[in-house]
């Protein structure tokens, strides 16, 4: 099939429509009989990138590209950008308000989350430019989650 | 066994999502930090948190579960009980703690 391709605006600090546009993939995946395991792992990755563009960037475009071998999936806003990526990419780090902690975020597992269910994965990043994150996913592998 | 039974069997109260109430279950997860649960909780799962804003439901429906439990006399908010009736995931209600609940879960799907 040709490549596929969608893209979702993700609004700033907007929590109530927060994981919709990651939904909408799900279902997008779903309806091209996408296999189950793959959904699963492209839906944890547009959930914690949309959350973390809603909770600490700017105004964010989440587009996804399916064509028969590879799902790609773009995250990018234009907030503050991301200052120290490896520290970004350990495990626990966070820089969550407590009030966001108080609702179960920010827990640091975001981009180590991304960076497990994704085959390869890219965040580049500019003090006050913003982030982009491309994640791609292959249709033949088997991934661990 | 199905949400309904168990809702009906643990005496649960049953919040919204009602179109749900026949899903599968298939296992559970307890946690409150949601990437923790998106990572982690199995497909057809009840997942039992105190958290009750609206995200839960976005986590609910992209690791495709059977329902939410709110534990510990936490209630959710009146837009998560909307979400809930739209993605038809029943949201109930437990007034005790996690870890009983749990333990009646699990014995009853052993």
């Amino acid at each position: 099939m040709a490549a596929l391709r969608k893209t979702f605006r993700i609004n700033k600090k907007d929590f109530i429509h927060a994981g919709e546009a990651s939904i909408s993939v799900k279902n997008l995946l779903k309806s091209l009989h996408v296999d189950t395991k793959l959904i699963r792992c492209v839906s944890v990755c547009g959930y914690e990138g949309e959350m973390n563009v809603v909770m600490h960037g700017g105004e964010g475009i989440l587009s996804v590209e399916i064509d028969r071998e590879k799902v790609i999936l773009e995250i990018s806003d234009d907030g503050p950008g991301i200052e120290n990526i490896d520290l970004a990419m350990q495990e626990g780090f966070s820089t969550a308000t407590e009030e966001q902690r108080e609702m179960g975020f920010g827990a640091g597992m975001g981009l180590p989350n991304m960076k497990r269910n994704s085959d390869h994965m890219t965040v580049e990043s500019e003090k006050e430019k913003g982030t982009q994150i491309r994640m791609s996913f292959s249709m033949a592998d088997e991934k661990g989650e | 066994m199905i949400v309904k039974e168990l809702a009906e069997q643990l005496e649960l109260k049953v919040l919204a999502g009602e179109e749900g109430l026949d899903r599968e279950i298939k296992g559970g997860y307890c946690g409150d930090l949601l990437s923790e649960v998106m990572a982690k909780a199995p497909e057809g799962c009840v997942w039992l948190t105190v958290q009750g804003h609206q995200n839960i439901m976005a986590v609910a429906v992209l690791r495709d579960m059977s329902a939410v439990i709110l534990v510990g006399g936490h209630s959710p908010d009146e837009d998560t009980k909307q979400k809930a009736d739209k993605e038809g995931i029943p949201i109930l209600l437990w007034p005790g703690s996690a870890f009983d609940l749990a333990g009646r879960i699990y014995a009853g799907l052993a």
